[in-house]
């Protein structure tokens, strides 16, 4: 009983020592002055790679989204006579939700995995401690320019998301089950607020853009250095950032959008 | 009389080690070592595996914290220095690594140039030609375009060796530079850093467990085993030193002080034999 207690005991301050860490991590990429040479060119090319890179599989998942929502939304608006509500329903649902919360996960799964292993393989390799000796530090050549390209790229890929999504619900709506292209276009001009809707989704997918960047460089930075370090580090990424941007999400809606 | 001897001594050792305690994680990895490193020449460490010669190399540049005990460099203790200090340190220090820690994203032409570009602001043509001499001393000036990846293991860790001396350093640390190469890359390796630690004027320290190898440009050695310095002095005397540690090391006997089996519970009880045998 006393063993447990101790086991439990452990693994709760090893998980307090991880987040410490990964708070000193967070501080010490974003403190200080950042530089015009070469800060500039490292943050672009990480950019490219976190934002560029996600856009084929960002703007497919929102096609496919914003046609699945529309041809969801049509069979159970055409059962009360109110089809013309599709464009409300669909730009609600992804500007609001669908359109930060998905492009949040798409970008774990694809941009934040990579960041993992490309830092776990550079610590791998001593690419890190090298850095050090030649006296770069790499916390901020490695770390700032990748943590602040997904702080930037993510409310961006989730604008993006649901532009694109409401291209595919307007095919799927408007141009093949016959909704009127003008009152889908009315109800969602009309019921859209930029500050309550818009502006609350990009904060949201800001705050995703802050947490799955985290999760991603500390995961890699603090794997263990091989090959299986980070096989599981990577998976930690994916699994900590999806976890974290559903629960983040629900209690940012409460904050946002809660019942008076 | 007396003080200026001392003092001149202080001064022809580049590196003072004094009662260096470290220990990683669980294990004691020194106990209190002494050390001092000649200014101007090559210095082997050499020692069994594990004997914590990796961790010397790293503590000597300031990557480790020791548990207790000053390491000092040109005079500075290593270990009082802050962050960025500790990093205008490292700019008189070059290091290559055992895997050559080139980086995979940059041609071996921008990994030479790296130290440059990050702490000067020299022209690219005088980049270009300081990259160009480092890599035409280490025989690698037509192979500028090439990946890391593209590299043979040799090639790799002359690029490296390349890149570790292109801030001029005083000091190079190797971190076994000769180990997985073949007889001629390891010979040319050799003679690489005796060139270049004579003609630059360098002090340099190499961990090895190549002994003829680091016996032809060594000219001080010391043996580490069992978290204390076993031998140390001109090489020639390590190589026929009698202290038992040192022998087994040098003449690569199986059994001896460092034991060959890892402390395992009874052979027989393993075996489940019991009294019955």
């Amino acid at each position: 009983m006393l063993n447990a207690i101790a086991l439990l005991g452990r693994y709760g301050l090893n998980r307090l020592a991880t987040l410490g860490r990964a708070g000193v991590l967070f501080v010490a990429a974003l403190w200080g002055r950042p530089t015009l040479r070469p800060g500039l060119s490292l943050l672009v090319r990480q950019l490219f790679n976190a934002g560029v890179l996600s856009l084929v599989i960002i703007v497919m998942s929102g096609l496919f989204v914003g046609m699945v929502l529309a041809l969801q939304g049509y069979t159970v608006l055409v059962r009360f006579g109110a089809v013309e509500a599709l464009g409300q329903a669909v730009s609600l649902s992804l500007v609001r939700e669908l359109g930060p919360v998905v492009a949040a996960l798409l970008f774990a799964g694809r941009a934040g995995s990579a960041m993992t292993a490309e830092i776990g393989l550079m610590k791998a390799t001593e690419q890190l401690v090298a850095m050090d000796m030649i006296g770069v530090d790499a916390v901020r050549r490695v770390v700032r320019p990748r943590l602040l390209a997904g702080i930037i790229t993510m409310p961006l890929l989730a604008q993006i998301f649901n532009a694109v999504a409401i291209g595919g619900a307007v095919l799927v709506g408007v141009k093949w089950l016959g909704v009127d292209s003008n009152a889908f276009w009315v109800n969602m001009r009309e019921s859209l607020s930029f500050g309550e809707d818009i502006l609350n989704g990009i904060i949201k997918s800001l705050v995703f853009g802050v947490i799955v960047s985290w999760i991603a460089v500390f995961q890699g930075y603090d794997s263990e250095p091989t090959s299986r370090g980070i096989g599981e580090a990577t998976t930690r990424t994916v699994v900590y950032s999806s976890l974290a941007v559903l629960g983040m999400d629900f209690l940012l809606t409460a904050m946002m959008f809660g019942v008076d | 009389m007396t003080t200026r001897t001392a003092r001149q001594r202080q001064n022809d050792d580049y590196i003072q080690i004094d009662n260096l305690h470290f220990r990683y994680r669980d294990r004691t990895v020194f106990r209190g070592i002494d050390m001092r490193i000649p200014r101007g020449g090559i210095t082997a460490i050499m020692g069994p595996s594990g004997s914590g010669k990796t961790s010397l190399l790293r503590l000597i540049a300031g990557q480790l914290k020791p548990g207790a005990g000053t390491v000092r460099v040109g005079g500075t203790d290593i270990h009082r220095l802050s962050r960025s200090a500790l990093f205008r340190e490292r700019r008189k220090m070059g290091f290559l690594f055992q895997s050559g820690a080139l980086f995979t994203d940059l041609s071996v032409y921008e990994n030479v140039a790296f130290p440059l570009r990050a702490h000067t602001r020299l022209p690219d043509t005088m980049i270009r030609d300081l990259v160009l001499m480092k890599l035409e001393a280490v025989g690698l000036r037509g192979a500028r375009h090439l990946m890391p990846a593209t590299l043979s293991g040799g090639m790799a860790r002359r690029v490296a060796l390349a890149r570790a001396i292109v801030l001029d350093p005083e000091l190079i640390l190797y971190d076994e530079p000769f180990a997985g190469q073949d007889p001629i890359s390891t010979g040319m390796l050799a003679a690489l850093i005796k060139r270049l630690n004579d003609t630059l004027n360098l002090t340099s320290i190499i961990i090895s467990h190549d002994v003829p190898e680091t016996a032809s440009i060594a000219r001080h050695a010391y043996v580490l085993a069992d978290g204390q310095v076993a031998g140390q002095g001109p090489i020639q005397e390590i190589l026929e030193s009698r202290a038992p540690e040192v022998r087994q090391f040098v003449k690569g006997l199986p059994d001896g002080p460092v034991p060959f089996h890892y402390p395992a519970p009874d052979y027989r009880d393993d075996l489940d034999l019991g009294e019955t045998c």
